[in-house]
């Protein structure tokens, strides 16, 4: 439903989004992983048509975004959810996209109580609101036009856990329904909860992208030292790979067997080895953005 | 947690081929319901409401002014085109803050980002824009002319309503709506309410202080200062509210034209080229 194709944006010399090519299809949630500066907004915005391509082309349902008339009826935005006026209540925010597209006001009602927004909420000033109200806000807005496509950019940030948990009902829901579902998120967590599809986008660059199964099937060993020095420079002393997993212990592409050998030789005791298969999302992702993460840029 | 049902997307596709997504039964949004969003835009916020009522309240009150120092005891002055005519003054100052507002709130609350992915074509939008200001330009007119049919009413001064005529109104609608595009023009070439309404305050001072010290520029003034080229359109000078005497000819309307090119005209097409071909953030 989504197509990107080859796409490109340079801004003078610097290169936000480096051939990127994905696809995203119908009853599923695609989740675009990256750290902040990535790309990720750009390329979103390519989609909706705020930014001009240098290169390439994104289109929606075979279409570029600014031919879709009356767009809020077939895709649903949101890039920002404090890109609102903090002086309109989160009541009149829905009502001037409903009247935009057309839309009775019993739509705006129905879309606040889907967010959980209470009418006593919903009379506040959006200036008010926590950042968590502003992104049910700002999904009740995507959805307002009852879309066959979410475009959402970090829709997740803010919102506590238990909010996750809710958004990650509502866009299951809506992808089994048919819906088409692209968000974005710097965070793994959110995305290991949410999406069922992965792309993975580092430095303008798409680093990793396939079913969540398929990007967490890992093969190579996990092992955890007393001595996490000692152990890394065993293992590459022996010509094996050591990369640190975040929580102490390394992934190496070797066997158990082999790291549980190589321990042994050495001296070293080990707290943990096993399969590295099942060890999530997070490895990964520290291993494919670790080249290509900026400095002091945590994810 | 809901018990609402969530949205059926309106396509009901199976997994697998990517589908197209079929427009063909989508209306565009009319541009009459585009101007309607634009115009509840300008009163759906505190400043916004706050606003109009400050431009009625000012208008109320200048047209008060002259109903109590009018009469000096020897002429009355209290005619309803003299009413008419001092409303010129607050609105005058008011009506192009608006027009800037009008399109500088969406830059600087950056709902430009929410009103261009739901219309993604941005000179229907300014478009739309651009007539809800004249909307709002013929309801001060209208505003006004309240006021002062019901002030020259009450004065009820000797030949009240003489010499007044439908040109009368059409040349004050047309200082009004130049007034709100003016405005307009300088929102849409700064993007910027602060610098917007800055500018539109001190270039008239600068260009005052210009036109004393250069006599060239005096001559010129009727070409190259809106206000100036204003001034023959109701007879009264904007800026002071007092009356002037010049005749409204060919060249005072030729002058109009100028004027409003300079200041108007060439800032509208500046404001569009960018705002059409820039990133909206």
């Amino acid at each position: 439903m989504i197509t990107v194709e080859g796409l490109t944006k340079t801004f003078g010399d610097f290169v936000a989004v480096d051939d990127v090519s994905f696809e995203c299809r119908p009853g599923r949630v695609t989740g675009f992983l990256g750290p902040n500066g990535a790309g990720k907004t750009t390329t979103m915005r390519i989609l909706t048509g705020l930014t001009r391509t240098s290169q390439g082309s994104a289109t929606i349902g075979g279409h570029r975004y600014a031919d879709i008339p009356n767009p809020g009826l077939h895709v649903g935005v949101l890039l920002d959810a404090s890109a609102q006026h903090g002086g309109r209540t989160g009541r009149e925010v829905l009502t001037l996209g409903a009247r935009t597209m057309g839309l009775p006001s019993s739509r705006v009602d129905e879309m606040l109580e889907l967010v959980s927004l209470t009418p006593v909420e919903a009379k506040r000033r959006v200036k008010n609101y926590s950042l968590g109200m502003r992104q049910r806000l700002g999904i009740a807005h995507a959805l307002l036009g009852d879309p066959s496509v979410l475009i959402l950019d970090e829709p997740a940030n803010g919102l506590d856990p238990a909010g996750i948990h809710w958004m990650r009902g509502l866009l299951r829901d809506y992808a089994n329904r048919g819906g088409t579902v692209l968000l974005s998120s710097h965070l793994l967590h959110e995305v290991e909860v949410i999406a069922d599809e992965l792309i993975v986008i580092g430095q303008g660059r798409i680093v990793a992208q396939g079913t969540k199964a398929e990007l967490l099937q890992t093969a190579g060993t996990y092992v955890r030292a007393a001595d996490s020095a000692a152990i890394a420079a065993a293992l590459e002393t022996n010509g094996m790979t050591a990369l640190p997993s975040g929580d102490g212990g390394f992934r190496s592409d070797a066997e158990p067997a082999q790291v549980g050998k190589v321990a042994a030789e050495e001296g070293i005791a080990l707290v943990e080895l096993r399969p590295a298969d099942g060890a999530g999302l997070e490895e990964m992702f520290l291993q494919l953005t670790a080249e290509t993460q900026r400095e002091g840029d945590a994810a | 947690m809901s018990a609402a049902a969530t949205p059926a997307p309106t396509s009901h596709p199976t997994d697998g081929p990517l589908r197209t997504l079929d427009v063909s039964g989508t209306k565009p949004i009319p541009f009459v319901r585009q101007v309607g969003v634009e115009l509840r835009k300008m009163v759906d916020t505190r400043a916004g409401l706050w606003l109009m009522v400050t431009i009625a309240v000012m208008t109320a009150l200048f047209v008060v002014l002259l109903f109590i120092f009018g009469d000096n005891g020897e002429t009355d002055q209290r005619t309803f085109v003299n009413f008419l005519g001092t409303t010129s003054t607050p609105q005058g100052f008011l009506l192009p803050v608006l027009g800037i507002l009008l399109v500088t709130s969406e830059w600087s609350q950056r709902t430009v980002l929410v009103t261009f992915t739901l219309t993604p074509r941005r000179g229907f939008v300014i478009a739309a824009k651009t007539v809800a200001a004249l909307v709002i330009g013929l309801a001060a007119l209208v505003l006004a002319m309240a006021f002062a049919a019901v002030a020259a009413v009450a004065a009820d001064a000797p030949g009240a309503f003489d010499g007044f005529g439908v040109d009368d109104v059409a040349k004050f609608g047309l200082l009004q709506s130049l007034g709100v595009l003016q405005g307009l023009a300088f929102g849409l070439l700064f993007l910027n309410s602060a610098v917007a309404i800055v500018v539109f305050f001190v270039v008239p001072i600068v260009f005052n202080v210009l036109v004393n010290l250069i006599s060239w520029l005096r001559d010129a003034a009727p070409w190259i200062d809106l206000a100036t080229a204003q001034q023959p359109l109701i007879g009264v000078d904007t800026q002071t509210g007092l009356p002037v005497d010049v005749a409204l000819g060919a060249e005072q309307w030729l002058h109009l034209a100028t004027a409003t090119t300079i200041w108007i005209v060439v800032p509208i097409a500046i404001g569009m080229w960018r705002i059409l071909r820039s990133e909206a953030k």
